[in-house]
């Protein structure tokens, strides 16, 4: 049953409101009640924070959570289990399961087994296409109504100009994000790492930047006839992020995201061949890691990401260009990002907490990313000085893909508050 | 540090995976120890026992005979047990993944896997989880490098160096893990190497490995002291990566008339198998400069050299 708690003492930074000062924050049932001093009053229960951040409520929107179809890698208990312990009180999942999220009923099923299994919010993209096969438009509508948030093919980028352009359209109808995997497949083609010199030496099969770059130009010009918000997906090139910036400039309704590996790693890692660094997109050169950094910076870059991707050793252990795309995410991206963007100061904690909470609600349309009073209390309270080292093993998520294993980080989500339910708290 | 600046201590490597982790020292110490095994191919009794006792598996997931012979042929000269297990089907069609396969053999109790396998990196893969020694006989595109050494085994005694020589390969470079290879020794030794063909199969970033890279074939010919053509591969031609085969052989095939403007010395090397009439003319297969089936007698010293120093350093 969820009470009253008190959080006493922290640093509370709410981009919604332009907050960041150390005070109290009152929690009433499932709703923010106060921040200052009329929050001090007596509570159910008092969590203190000092020396910590209290944030709203971290949200990730680009998530691979595998059910239904691949439930050995994850199911929607296991990846909602890892979300809070990272620190996520909400999660966009994407449609490529199996079967594709691609109707009304796969929607409700997905809302509905989060509701009896899930340890935090759940938020369903929509496919774009019947079964992602990007020829024929998916009943969009109808997973608006069951509580489709965006709208994705994720996984696969739509080829077909025609098609995405009436997809646009389509989604723009409902005023709901469309979001684009950009990758130009005819160019890609079995590519399974970035095509360049290292590719070149190892004799694996590249995928060029071009080959993200050509859609994400494409798309700009499609989304300003379509009027859709348009949205790009795991950005990881210098010239598709130049291309977002010059799109915003101009007025084209474009966003992006960016995840921890496309800002800390390059395709160099790949050098011994270990399938914990093959994801799609794939790690880039070191001018790309900059170019995502500077567009963190300035903003070209809204959003800060995962895309969680498990897979099972057994799918993982096999030859490169063999193996699966993808790495796990939710219980490494804050102290990742808290490496890649505040430790070198290219952002502070109030852009930080916007790109990973108040712009992620903003873009979806959902609740969260605020502790405005009478707001959902959704509350992700932040350890940022501990120092700790990633274990995989210790993970929450059934998968442990991840290259990050044993990295010392600092920072790390302490206390997840969904609903005004304290659904993760680490050693109390 | 780089490995070659490391001082050579002799040879310490049980696995042979690629030229790359070589130093320069190394790749000497194989061809030096080579020449001492080519003298055995030459006895009336063709063997010796270094490998007795010791069981070498071959392991093909790609066809090739004669890699796969000269191999075999290397270790049982050695004295070595030799068994095959050659499969077609990649261990994801299979449902069997490459590393239970190669562990199920080795708990058979084998000393050495010999590893031919269409993924690049197989071998990198193999040899971090199992115990046995792993010797790549090519993985995808990525590495040959008992090829290469022989390759450079071949030049060494033909044109009695390495260093300073003009070499020129031909052909898919993109595709080509015998060109990778290549590249990789023949920098290492001193060589200038000149990767040339068109644009959809030589990629530019062979630059930034240290090679020139042109599109030109005629124009470089005169420069070359080695060239080295490759094999059209069936399936690239009908990929579209060129036109036509008539148009490549025009453009990019080794004929009499091009000959003509090499050197009289110069040296013409294929890894085989030879589509003959495309990147070479028959009569310049046959031909007086070309070192094609001495590349394959030196294919069995590098061989045994490379199952023999592995072996002892896994002994060691």
């Amino acid at each position: 049953m969820s009470q009253s708690i008190l959080i006493r003492g922290g640093r509370v930074i709410d981009p919604s409101q332009q907050i960041d000062e150390v005070t109290d924050l009152l929690l009433a049932g499932a709703r923010v009640d106060a921040i200052g001093k009329n929050a001090r009053r007596s509570a159910d229960c008092v969590i203190d924070a000092h020396d910590r951040i209290v944030a709203p409520g971290l949200i990730d929107m680009h998530v691979h959570l595998r059910e239904p179809g691949h439930e050995g890698k994850e199911t929607i208990e296991t990846g909602t289990a890892a979300a809070v312990a990272g620190g996520f009180t909400a999660v966009a999942c994407m449609p490529n399961t199996s079967p594709a999220l691609d109707n009304d009923s796969q929607v409700e099923f997905v809302l509905r087994t989060a509701a009896r299994n899930g340890h935090c919010r759940v938020y369903p993209i929509g496919a774009l296409t019947k079964g992602r096969q990007g020829k024929e438009l998916a009943e969009i509508g109808l997973m608006v109504r069951a509580g489709a948030v965006a709208f994705s093919d994720d996984g696969d980028g739509v080829m077909d100009a025609g098609v995405c352009l009436r997809a646009m359209q389509y989604v723009g109808m409902f005023d709901r994000l469309f979001i684009q995997h950009c990758e130009d497949k005819s160019i890609a083609g079995k590519g399974c790492m970035h095509a360049g010199v290292v590719s070149t030496r190892l004799g694996l099969p590249g995928i060029p930047a071009l080959a993200e770059e050509i859609m994400v130009q494409r798309d700009i010009l499609l989304a300003r006839g379509a009027g859709a918000r348009y949205h790009v997906a795991h950005i990881s090139t210098r010239g598709a992020i130049e291309m977002i910036r010059a799109a915003k400039q101009a007025g084209v309704r474009a966003t992006s995201e960016v995840c921890p590996h496309h800002l800390l790693l390059t395709d160099e890692a790949c050098e011994t061949y270990d399938t914990n660094f093959k994801m799609n997109p794939p790690l880039r050169t070191r001018d790309d890691v900059a170019a995502c950094i500077e567009g963190v910076r300035d903003g070209a870059i809204d959003c800060l990401v995962t895309d969680h991707a498990p897979h099972g050793a057994q799918d993982k252990e096999h030859e490169f260009q063999d193996a699966p795309m993808g790495i796990i995410g939710l219980e490494t991206a804050l102290p990742l990002f808290i490496k890649a963007l505040i430790e070198p100061r290219v952002i502070d904690w109030l852009r930080l907490i916007d790109a990973m909470s108040t712009r992620p609600a903003a873009l979806l349309g959902v609740n969260g990313g605020t502790l405005k009073p009478g707001t959902p209390a959704d509350v992700t309270i932040i350890n940022p000085a501990i120092d700790w080292a990633i274990d995989a093993g210790e993970m929450r998520s059934r998968s442990r893909n991840t290259p990050f294993d044993g990295w010392k980080v600092r920072g790390r989500a302490e206390t997840t508050i969904v609903d005004g339910v304290v659904r993760y708290n680490a050693g109390r | 540090m780089t490995p070659d600046s490391r001082e050579f201590r002799g040879w310490t490597r049980k696995h042979m995976l690629s030229l790359g982790e070589l130093s320069r020292e190394e790749i000497l110490h194989v061809l030096d120890t080579a020449e001492g095994f080519k003298e055995v191919s030459t006895r009336s009794i063709k063997t010796v026992p270094t490998l007795r006792g010791r069981v070498v598996v071959t392991m093909f997931f790609e066809e090739s005979t004669r890699t796969k012979m000269s191999f075999m042929l290397a270790a049982q000269r050695l004295s070595a047990d030799v068994i095959d297990f050659s499969e077609k089907m990649s261990s994801t069609q299979k449902g069997e993944s490459l590393l239970d396969t190669a562990r199920n053999i080795e708990a058979m109790g084998v000393d050495m896997m010999i590893l031919r396998h269409p993924a690049a990196g197989a071998s990198y893969h193999l040899s971090r989880q199992i115990g046995c020694c792993v010797i790549n006989a090519g993985d995808g595109t990525h590495a040959h490098p008992t090829q290469a050494l022989l390759d450079l085994f071949t030049i060494r005694e033909k044109k009695g160096r390495i260093e300073g020589l003009n070499v020129a390969i031909v052909g898919d470079i993109a595709h080509s893990r015998v060109a990778r290879s290549d590249v990789q020794g023949l920098i290492k030794l001193g060589a200038k190497v000149t990767l040339v063909g068109p644009p959809t199969l030589v990629p530019r970033a062979f630059e930034q490995l240290g090679c020139r890279v042109t599109h030109d074939f005629r124009r470089v010919l005169p420069e070359m002291d080695v060239v080295n053509m490759l094999r059209v591969q069936s399936e690239r031609i009908t990929s579209n990566v060129f036109p036509s085969t008539r148009e490549y052989v025009r453009l990019f095939g080794l004929d009499d008339e091009a000959v003509q403007l090499c050197r009289p010395d110069v040296l013409i090397m294929h890894p085989g198998p030879v589509n003959r009439g495309i990147e070479l003319a028959a009569t310049v297969a046959d031909g007086p400069n070309s070192s094609i089936l001495r590349q394959v007698t030196n294919g069995l010293a590098i061989r045994m050299a490379t199952l023999f120093l592995c072996q002892q350093a896994a002994a060691a």
